[in-house]
C-alpha cells in the first residue's frame, strides 16, 4: 500500500469537503507505534472510576518526600506497594476557593469534581464523572453505578444539583442489579431475545413521546428536570433495547455468584467487608461491560466508620481526638486514614485480578481515587491527597509522585477528562480554571 | 366488584363534566374565612416528585392494600428543613427511574394476576386470547383517571389501548397487554410527578388559579398524602370545587375520614425528620439496648402520640411540648425503665410527675436522633430544637476548629457536657451560635445518648438549666414549657404546614396571609385540623403566578445553603 503523507490525507479531506477529520485519526499514519496498537486484537474499552474516602490523611505518614518515579513509599502507602508502577500520587494540589466560604468536608470534595467550589451542596453539577459517563458509557445498560461501603445511600456523582446518585449499599442489591433479572451472559450459546423486553420497550418508547406536551408551559427549572426524567426514561429505553441484541462475547468471562448476606454497617471491619464484595462485583461489571463508569464512596467525606465499642466516629475523632505527642500527629485518625489506603488496595485488587487482553483490567482503566480535604481536623482544601490508578488501556502513564506546588486541583480533573476523551480545552472557574494538563501523566 | 363499578362510573361522570371545565372558578370568599387578606402575588404552578410514602399510599388507595410495593426509593430531597419543599426540586436520576419501573412491572402484574383480575380489572374480555377493545378501553380509562389524577385524553387512552393490544399482539394473552399498559402509565410523568396546571380565574380577571385536577390533587395530598378518591376527583370534574360550598363539603369530609390521620402523620414524619432514622448508628457495646426495632418504636411512639393528642383528641399543638401521655411497647419500656405489661403491641401509659418525662422532646425519637453514636449532644440537640420547632437557622461551624477539649468524655478535669461546653461559649469564634445552641440541649443532658436517664455524668451531679429568649428553666419539664409558650413556636408549626401544603415557602407576598393564618391558629385553640381547614379553603393556596415567572423556583442560593447533610459536630 503507498504510505500516505498527512498532507495528502488533508488536501483530500479539504477537497472533499469532510474537514472535521480527528487528528488521532492522522496520528496513525505516522506513528508507527499507534499503528501497530490499534491493528490487531479487538479494542478493549477504557473504562472510569473514581474512589472517594473522607476525611484527609496524616501529610507527613502519605506524602513521599521526594517526587518522580523514584520516590520511596511513606508508611501510610506502604499497602500499596504492589501498585506501586500502576500508581500517580498527587500532592499539593489545592482546591481554591477564590472567597467561597468552605463548607466542611463539602466544598472541596465537589470542587476537585466539578472545577467550581460552592459553600453547600447546590453542586455546580454535572460532576465530572457524569460528564465521562456520557461520552463512552452511551453502549452500556449502566450509565455508571454508584456503591458506598459505609450504608449511605448517597454518592458525589451528580447529574444535577439536588439529584445525587444514589449509592448502592447492599453487595446483595448490587449483585441482583448488576446480574439479576435483565442481566445477560456474554458467553452464552444461544442467545433469545424475551418478547416482554420489546413490548416494556415499546410502552416506554409511547411514554416518551409525551415530552412535548409536558413541556409547555414550564418554567426553566421545571423543565431542566423534565428532561432529567426523560432522558432517564430514554435510557432505561436503551437499557431495554440492548438486552435484544446478543451480546459481544467477553473472554474470561464467568457470571459470579451471588454474595453473601453481611452487615452493612459504619463498624470498619463491616465495611472492610462490603467494600471487598463490591469492588469485586464492580470489576465483573466493568469487564463485561454493563457499565464503563463505577463511583465508590468506601466512606463518607464526614467519615462515619467507626471501631466496634468506640464512642466516636473517624469524623469525630479528627476534631477530638488530642495529638499524640510522642507521635507527633492524632494516632486514631492515623489509623482510619492507613485503613483507607488498605482499602484503595484491596479495591485495585479487584481489578487486577481480572486478566484482559495482555493484561489485566486495571490496565484498562483510569481510577481516580480523592479525599474531600488534605488535614480534617482544620477543614483544610489545600492539598487534598490524590490518586490515579490504571493504564487507561495505555493512554497515561503512572508510577510517580507529583508535587502541584499549590496549583489548582482542576488540572487533574482536566487531565482525567481529556484522557477519556472529552473534547474539553478548560475547566473550572476563576482561580480554579484552568487549561493545563499535568503532562506527566499523559503518554 | 361493587367498590370497581362506582369508580368507574364516577370516573366517567368526571369526564364528562370536564366540559364544563372553563365555567369553574374558585370562591374569594364565604368558606373561605372572610378576613384572608387580599394576595398581591403568588408563585408558578410546581412540579412535584411523589414521596416514598405517597407512591405506596397511593398504589395501596388505587388498587388496594394487599398489592406489594417492592420497588426501593431514593432518599427524599430536604430543603429548609422539609422534604415536602424537596419534592418541588429534586430530579429524578436513571437510577430512580429503573426503580420506579421496577416496581411499576411488579404492580401491573399483581394488578392483572389470576388472583386479583375479577377484582381488579373492570370487564371480562369476551375471550383471553382475542384483544377485547372496549375493555382494555374502559381498563384505560379508570386507571388512567385515578393514576393521573385527572382525565385522559382521547389521545393519551388511545396510546395505552394501543400499548395493550401490541402486547397483546407479541405475549398472546388479553391480561398481559393490559399489564404493560397499566406499567407504562405507572411510569409516565403524570402519575410519578403532581404536574400542576394553571387557568385563568373566572373571578378574578388577569389571574390565574390551578384547575380543577391539580386543585384536588394539592388537596388529597395535603390533607390524606395521598392521591384524590373517586368522590374528590367527582367534584373536581362537576366544577364543585369552584364553589365554597361544594370545595368546604370536600375538605371537611376528607378531614373527617380516617385518611386525615395519614395526612398528619406524614407531616410529622418529616417535619421531625425521621427519614434519618436510617442513617442513624449506635454504638452497641455502649447502647445494647438499641436496634432496629427500638429506632422503629421510637419513632412509632412520638407519631402515635402527636395523633392521639392532635387529631383524635383534637388537642392544642403546643401540648406536644409537654404532654405525659403516650404509647409504649415493651422494648422501649426497657430504655425508659418502666413497665410495660403487654406482652406484644403497643399500650397507652401516662410518664408519672416525677418521671423527668413530658412532651415529644424526650422521646428516644428526639433524643437518640440528635445524639452521636456513642453520646449525648447538647449541641446537636439545641440546633434541632432551634431548627424543627422554632424556624430558625444556625449556621456550620467555622472550618478552623479544635473540638479536642470540649469533646472528649473521658476528660475528668471537664466531666460534664456542660463543662466542656463551656470552652466552646468562652471562645469568641464560637459563642455566637453555642449560645443559640447549647443552653437549650444542656436541659436534656439528664437522658444519655439513647435517651436513657441520667441524674450524673462522670460522677457529677448533671446541671440541666438553661434558657431560651431570656427566659429561665431546668429540665426537661422546663425546656418543653418554654417552647409551650414560645409564640415562635405556633408561628413555626404554620409556617411549616404551609410550605407541606404548597411545596414552597411562602413567598414575600403570601406573608400577610400566614399572619393570618397565625391568628386563625390562635384563636381556635392552636387545633391542628382547623390550620390544615383554612389552608385548604383559602383562596390564597390556589393562586398561581404564570410558570416562569419570578417564584421560589430555582431556589435562591441562600436557600440551597440550608439543604440538610451529616457532619457537623
Amino acid at each position: 500500500m503507498k504510505r500516505l503523507s498527512r498532507r495528502t490525507v488533508l488536501r483530500g479531506a479539504l477537497n472533499g469537503a469532510a474537514v472535521g477529520v480527528a487528528l488521532p485519526f492522522l496520528d496513525l499514519f505516522f506513528d508507527p507505534a499507534a499503528q501497530s496498537r490499534a491493528a490487531p486484537a479487538p479494542r478493549l474499552p477504557v473504562r472510569f472510576g473514581t474512589w472517594i474516602w473522607g476525611c484527609g490523611f496524616v501529610p507527613e505518614r502519605w506524602i513521599p518526600t521526594s517526587t518522580g518515579a523514584d520516590y520511596a513509599l511513606p508508611p501510610d502507602l506502604e499497602p500499596l506497594g504492589p501498585y506501586k508502577d500502576r500508581l500517580a500520587i498527587f500532592s499539593g494540589y489545592d482546591v481554591k476557593l477564590d472567597g467561597v466560604p468552605n463548607k466542611p468536608h463539602i466544598t472541596g470534595c465537589l470542587g476537585l469534581r466539578t472545577g467550581i467550589p460552592v459553600p453547600n451542596e447546590s453542586v455546580r453539577a454535572p460532576t465530572l464523572d457524569v460528564l465521562i459517563g456520557d461520552a463512552i458509557g452511551k453502549d452500556c445498560r449502566f450509565s455508571s453505578i454508584e456503591v458506598c461501603s459505609a450504608a449511605l445511600d448517597r454518592s458525589y456523582s451528580y447529574r444535577a444539583a439536588g439529584s445525587s446518585n444514589p449509592s448502592e449499599t447492599s453487595p446483595v442489591a448490587l449483585y441482583q442489579r448488576i446480574f439479576g433479572d435483565g442481566f445477560q451472559d456474554p458467553n452464552t450459546a444461544n442467545f433469545k431475545p424475551d418478547p416482554r423486553t420489546m413490548v416494556r420497550e415499546s410502552v416506554l418508547s409511547a411514554v416518551a413521546d409525551d415530552r412535548k406536551r409536558l413541556m409547555r408551559n414550564v418554567g426553566a427549572e421545571d423543565r431542566r428536570r423534565l428532561d432529567e426524567y426523560f432522558s432517564s426514561i430514554r435510557h432505561l429505553e436503551e437499557q431495554l433495547a440492548m438486552q435484544l441484541q446478543p451480546p459481544a462475547r467477553v473472554e474470561n468471562f464467568t457470571k459470579p455468584d451471588a454474595p453473601p448476606n453481611t452487615p452493612t454497617d459504619s463498624v470498619v471491619d463491616n465495611v472492610m467487608v462490603v467494600h471487598r464484595l463490591m469492588a469485586g462485583l464492580l470489576a465483573k461489571a466493568l469487564q463485561c461491560n454493563q457499565t464503563k463508569v463505577v463511583n465508590v464512596l468506601f466512606s463518607d467525606t464526614t467519615s462515619n466508620l467507626r471501631r466496634p465499642g468506640s464512642s466516636t466516629t473517624h469524623h469525630t475523632l479528627t476534631h477530638e481526638e488530642p495529638v499524640n505527642t510522642a507521635l507527633g500527629y492524632q494516632e486514631q485518625v492515623g489509623w482510619f486514614a492507613r485503613q483507607s489506603m488498605v482499602a484503595w488496595k484491596e479495591f485495585l485488587d479487584a481489578l487486577a485480578g481480572i486478566p484482559e487482553g495482555d493484561g489485566t483490567l486495571l490496565d484498562n482503566c483510569l481510577i481516580f481515587a480523592h479525599s474531600d480535604c488534605s488535614i480534617a481536623k482544620a477543614h483544610a482544601v489545600e492539598g487534598i491527597p490524590m490518586m490515579v490508578a490504571g493504564r487507561a488501556g495505555g493512554r497515561i502513564r503512572t508510577g510517580f509522585h507529583q508535587a502541584g506546588n499549590a496549583d489548582p486541583a482542576s488540572r487533574l480533573g482536566l487531565t482525567v477528562m481529556q484522557t477519556m476523551g472529552l473534547q474539553i480545552e478548560r475547566w473550572g472557574t476563576q482561580s480554579m480554571e484552568t487549561n493545563r494538563p499535568i503532562k506527566e501523566l499523559l503518554v | 366488584m361493587a367498590r370497581i363499578s362506582t369508580r368507574i362510573s364516577q370516573g366517567l361522570l368526571g369526564l364528562a363534566a370536564m366540559v364544563t371545565l372553563s365555567s369553574v372558578g374558585l370562591a374569594d370568599d364565604g368558606a373561605a374565612p372572610s378576613s384572608e387578606p387580599a394576595l398581591s402575588g403568588s408563585a408558578p404552578p410546581l412540579i412535584r416528585r411523589l414521596t416514598e410514602s405517597q407512591y405506596r399510599a397511593t398504589v395501596a388507595d388505587v388498587f388496594g392494600p394487599d398489592i406489594p410495593v417492592v420497588g426501593r426509593f431514593e432518599h427524599g430531597l430536604r430543603i429548609d428543613g422539609l422534604l415536602a419543599i424537596g419534592t418541588s426540586q429534586a430530579g429524578l436520576s436513571a437510577f430512580s427511574f429503573e426503580q420506579y419501573d421496577a416496581s411499576a412491572q411488579a404492580v401491573a402484574a399483581e394488578v392483572v394476576s389470576e388472583r386479583h383480575r375479577a377484582q381488579l380489572v373492570p370487564c371480562k374480555p369476551q375471550s383471553e386470547t382475542e384483544f377485547d377493545a372496549p375493555c382494555a378501553r374502559r381498563f384505560v380509562e379508570h386507571y388512567g383517571f385515578m393514576l393521573f389524577r385527572r382525565p385522559l385524553s382521547s389521545e393519551e387512552t388511545a396510546r395505552y389501548v394501543r400499548a395493550a393490544r401490541e402486547a397483546q399482539a407479541r405475549l398472546g394473552n388479553f391480561y398481559q397487554g393490559l399489564q404493560y399498559a397499566l406499567a407504562g402509565m405507572m411510569d409516565a410523568p403524570d402519575f410519578l410527578v403532581r404536574v400542576e396546571r394553571a387557568i385563568p380565574d373566572p373571578k378574578h380577571r388577569g389571574q390565574m388559579i390551578l384547575d380543577p385536577y391539580s386543585q384536588a390533587t394539592r388537596i388529597s395530598f395535603f390533607l390524606t398524602n395521598s392521591t384524590p378518591d373517586a368522590e374528590l376527583l367527582r367534584a373536581a370534574g362537576s366544577g364543585e370545587l369552584g364553589h365554597p360550598e361544594g370545595l368546604a363539603r370536600q375538605v371537611d369530609r376528607l378531614i373527617a375520614s380516617h385518611e386525615f390521620e395519614r395526612g398528619v402523620r406524614a407531616f410529622f414524619e418529616d417535619m421531625l425528620r425521621f427519614d434519618t432514622f436510617d442513617e442513624l448508628a449506635k454504638d452497641p457495646l455502649i447502647y445494647p439496648a438499641f436496634n432496629s426495632v427500638v429506632a422503629h418504636d421510637a419513632q412509632e411512639q412520638t407519631l402515635r402520640t402527636v395523633i392521639d393528642l392532635l387529631v383524635r383528641q383534637r388537642g392544642d399543638y403546643r401540648d406536644i411540648f409537654t404532654t405525659r401521655d403516650t404509647f409504649l411497647t415493651r422494648r422501649l419500656g426497657i430504655v425508659y425503665q418502666v413497665p410495660v405489661p403487654t406482652r406484644a403491641g403497643w399500650e397507652h401509659q401516662e410518664f408519672s410527675p416525677g418521671s423527668n418525662r413530658a412532651g415529644i422532646l424526650t422521646n428516644i425519637s428526639f433524643l437518640a436522633l440528635y445524639s452521636h453514636p456513642g453520646r449525648s449532644s447538647s449541641t446537636l440537640r439545641g440546633k434541632a430544637i432551634r431548627e424543627v420547632f422554632l424556624c430558625q437557622h444556625v449556621p456550620d461551624p467555622p472550618n478552623n476548629v479544635d473540638f479536642s477539649v470540649v469533646q472528649d468524655s473521658s476528660n475528668t478535669a471537664l466531666p460534664t457536657a456542660r463543662d466542656r461546653l463551656e470552652a466552646h461559649r468562652t471562645s469568641p469564634a464560637c459563642a455566637g451560635c453555642h449560645r443559640l445552641m447549647d443552653p437549650l440541649g444542656l436541659t436534656l443532658e439528664n437522658f444519655d445518648g439513647l435517651g436513657t436517664y441520667r441524674a450524673q455524668e462522670n460522677d457529677a451531679v448533671i446541671d440541666a438549666s438553661g434558657q431560651l429568649e431570656g427566659h429561665s428553666f431546668s429540665g426537661a419539664a422546663g425546656l418543653g414549657q418554654a417552647l409551650h409558650d414560645n409564640p415562635r413556636t405556633a408561628q413555626c408549626l404554620v409556617n411549616k404546614m404551609y410550605s407541606t401544603a404548597a411545596g414552597r415557602e411562602p413567598t414575600e407576598a403570601e406573608k400577610p396571609y400566614v399572619e393570618f393564618l397565625d391568628q386563625a391558629f390562635q384563636a381556635k385553640g392552636y387545633r391542628i385540623a382547623d390550620l390544615m381547614r383554612a389552608i385548604a379553603l383559602s383562596r390564597t393556596f390556589y393562586v398561581v403566578t404564570p410558570a416562569g415567572t419570578s417564584g421560589p423556583s430555582p431556589i435562591p442560593r441562600t436557600a440551597a445553603a440550608k439543604i440538610s447533610h451529616g457532619g457537623g459536630s
